[in-house]
């Protein structure tokens, strides 16, 4: 069967990119869906993002290898147990500097951000780590289901349980990523800048540029490998000038 | 754009400082390991090599003729600028007299024009580019361990001509992976092979799951990976992920280290060959050698950081056998003595730096073939030197010219 080029690739594979360009654009979304509800909420710039991904995708791989838990129960339980550790850290850290200007909230969280990094790097080297409990009905396919409800109730308790519960999602894509990506320390600091990126280019704290930027992004990309792959890094900070040349405040932002 | 960059520049600031207080010592021999500590090449080269150094430092006794030897070592997150930087502080300010490891041949290709222009010594254990001793090759310059055009040899030649004919490259863009692409089309081609295509993947891709399905797409026998470490690493797994092997399409990791291995695992990297100039299970001298480093390590040595620990010891025995530290004095007597190690037998040092050793072709064992932890390789053939090193009359560098 003869089948026409569609832009000088055959279509199978064209769709076949496409479809991985909408999986990494799933991870953009669900990573910047918790960096947009907490810098929405918290007016925190979370550095620590990527961070807390890896530990995520940690936490899977340390039930699976020490304690013999297996992928979904890693699903619920991982990202859980690194909210926890987000509650904490709000507690110990984030709620003094509220009030403070941005900049702060960006240092701390870098600073958190490498502490995490570091310790990991130390104990598990950078080459990362094999997580083999794949349920073999996940093998290419993702279920993302997200319900977008009450972000905006402005009690002081919900502070703390929202950082918490955007560093669940984080630990979440970590988890989610942990069978398909290599576990390995590096791995939030590999993503984090992008998605940053992606926030950026959807507006601040907007949930459903956060979405809508993280999959359109994640299709660009996707065929940036594909017609120019030596771009593929790059294309996303191109679109993010353009972006914000035309519209500083991002796509869905409201202007200051 | 990595988030550890700035601190591990500041790290590198501060040690950087620190050193100028107290190079003012005139009499000690100090050995620079310049090399990745933070990024995608830090468990193949990394603390390793900078401990494989002092082992070896150790076993020179700590000083010759009374001089003490020191080790200073640092991390140029691989970025040539700050590799460069680096090395011009060592050698013009802090009094470094040789420079070692170097992994990532963008940063050693620059490093070797800091070192041909103050005139000192550099010996490249991590970087892979033949170019170091081919067009860019320096009279200050060792290469020690491998290079792409031996791994090239190596593995893609056996692989060329054991059916696997029609190749597909996913490359490394930067010069490693863009040189280990060029020698290794060059050898699949000679042996009648043909290149279907390639691809070039920016340096830490978090995803080659793009790149892979171009691959696969390409109907290609052979899917060539020019590229390293990490990179390496996620491109294997991800090919298991497609079911690219299991579909008919072979795999040809044309730089796999040890420490890549041991992050994957045999279920995931078994089968696979590649091509080495050393690995810890060898023989008995290997053994030994590999039981102390692990003893202080925690891990086996890569060829890398063995490759460190020898060319320290051809070194300071140079440096021992001339009285000085002279440069072109050292390198006339690295040049004059037959390379001989736990590693290395009879190995040479050529005129252009490259060092002529043997390299080993290396099957990945199946699970059930290994004994345990570490336990990872099958020889499949010893490469004699001849076959896995640039001939003479191929060579572009003018060293090899002129006598």
């Amino acid at each position: 069967m003869y089948v026409i080029p569609l832009l000088g690739i055959p279509p199978q594979v064209l769709f076949g990119q496409l479809l991985l360009g909408l999986i990494n654009g799933a991870f953009y979304a669900m990573l910047s869906l918790g960096l947009a509800v907490i810098f929405g909420l918290l007016n925190i710039i979370n550095f620590a993002h990527g961070a807390l991904y890896m530990m995520g995708a940690f936490g899977a791989w340390l039930m699976l290898e020490y304690l013999g838990i297996g992928y979904w129960p890693a699903l619920i339980l991982s990202p859980i147990l690194v909210g926890a550790f987000g509650v904490l850290l709000e507690k110990a850290f984030l709620h003094r500097i509220y009030k403070l200007d941005h900049l702060y909230g960006l240092l701390l969280t870098f600073g958190l951000a490498l502490i995490i990094e570091g310790l990991f790097r130390n104990y598990y080297g950078v080459s990362g780590q094999a997580y083999d409990a794949v349920p073999d009905m996940l093998k290419g396919g993702y279920n993302l289901g997200f319900m977008f409800q009450a972000f905006g109730i402005n009690v002081p308790r919900m502070i703390t349980l929202t950082y918490g519960f955007g560093v669940a999602l984080a630990a979440m894509a970590g988890v989610l990523a942990a069978p398909i990506y290599h576990v390995s320390p590096l791995m939030g600091s590999d993503i984090i800048i992008v998605v940053f990126a992606v926030v950026v280019i959807g507006g601040m704290g907007s949930i459903v540029g956060a979405v809508v930027s993280g999959f359109g992004l994640g299709l660009i990309e996707g065929m940036t490998k594909v017609f120019y792959p030596e771009a593929s890094n790059t294309v996303i900070f191109v679109v993010m000038a353009i972006v914000l040349l035309v519209k500083p405040a991002g796509l869905f932002g409201k202007s200051a | 754009m990595r988030l550890q960059g700035i601190s591990a520049l500041l790290a590198a600031t501060a040690l950087a400082s620190g050193l100028t207080m107290s190079a003012a010592m005139a009499d000690t021999i100090k050995l620079g390991v310049l090399d990745d500590m933070s990024g995608v090449y830090t468990d193949l080269s990394g603390p390793g090599a900078v401990d494989a150094v002092k082992m070896a430092v150790e076993d020179a006794g700590g000083s010759i003729n009374g001089n003490k030897i020191e080790v200073v070592s640092a991390d140029h997150q691989n970025k040539p600028d700050v590799g460069t930087g680096i090395a011009r502080q060592w050698y013009d300010q802090d009094h470094v007299d040789a420079i070692f490891d170097v992994a990532n041949s963008g940063v050693a290709l620059a490093v070797q024009e800091v070192a041909r222009e103050k005139h000192k010594i550099v010996m490249f254990s991590g970087p892979g580019s033949s170019d170091i001793t081919n067009s860019k090759c320096s009279p200050v310059g060792v290469h020690w361990t491998y290079d792409t055009y031996g791994l090239a040899k190596g593995t893609g030649g056996a692989i060329t001509k054991s059916g696997g004919d029609s190749w597909f490259f996913i490359t490394a863009d930067y010069a490693f992976g863009q040189a280990l692409e060029r020698d290794t089309a060059a050898v699949v081609t000679a042996d009648g092979g043909k290149v279907l295509g390639e691809v070039r993947a920016p340096l830490s891709t978090p995803d080659f799951s793009s790149f892979l399905l171009q691959a696969q797409a390409s109907k290609a026998k052979v899917i060539g990976l020019a590229n390293a470490g990490g990179d390496t690493v996620t491109s294997i797994k991800q090919a298991a992920e497609f079911g690219i092997v299991s579909g008919g399409q072979k795999l040809a990791g044309l730089l796999v280290f040890l420490s890549d291995i041991n992050s994957l695992g045999l279920k995931t990297a078994q089968g696979l060959q590649l091509t080495e100039s050393f690995y810890w299970d060898q023989n008995d001298e290997t053994r030994a050698f590999s039981k102390r480093f692990f003893e202080r390590n925690k891990k086996e040595p890569t060829m890398v950081q063995a490759g460190d620990y020898g060319a320290v010891k051809h070194y300071l025995e140079a440096v021992k056998a001339v009285g000085s530290t002279d440069p072109d004095k050292v390198m006339a007597a690295m040049r004059a003595a037959p390379i001989n190690d736990f590693m290395t037998k009879n190995g040479k040092l050529r005129e252009d730096g490259k060092v002529v050793r043997d390299m080993y072709l290396f099957e990945v064992k199946k699970p059930e073939e290994s004994k345990g932890p570490w336990d990872y390789y099958k020889l499949v053939r010893s490469i004699p030197a001849a076959e896995v090193t640039r001939p003479v009359e191929e060579s572009a560098c003018p060293l090899l010219k002129k006598g």
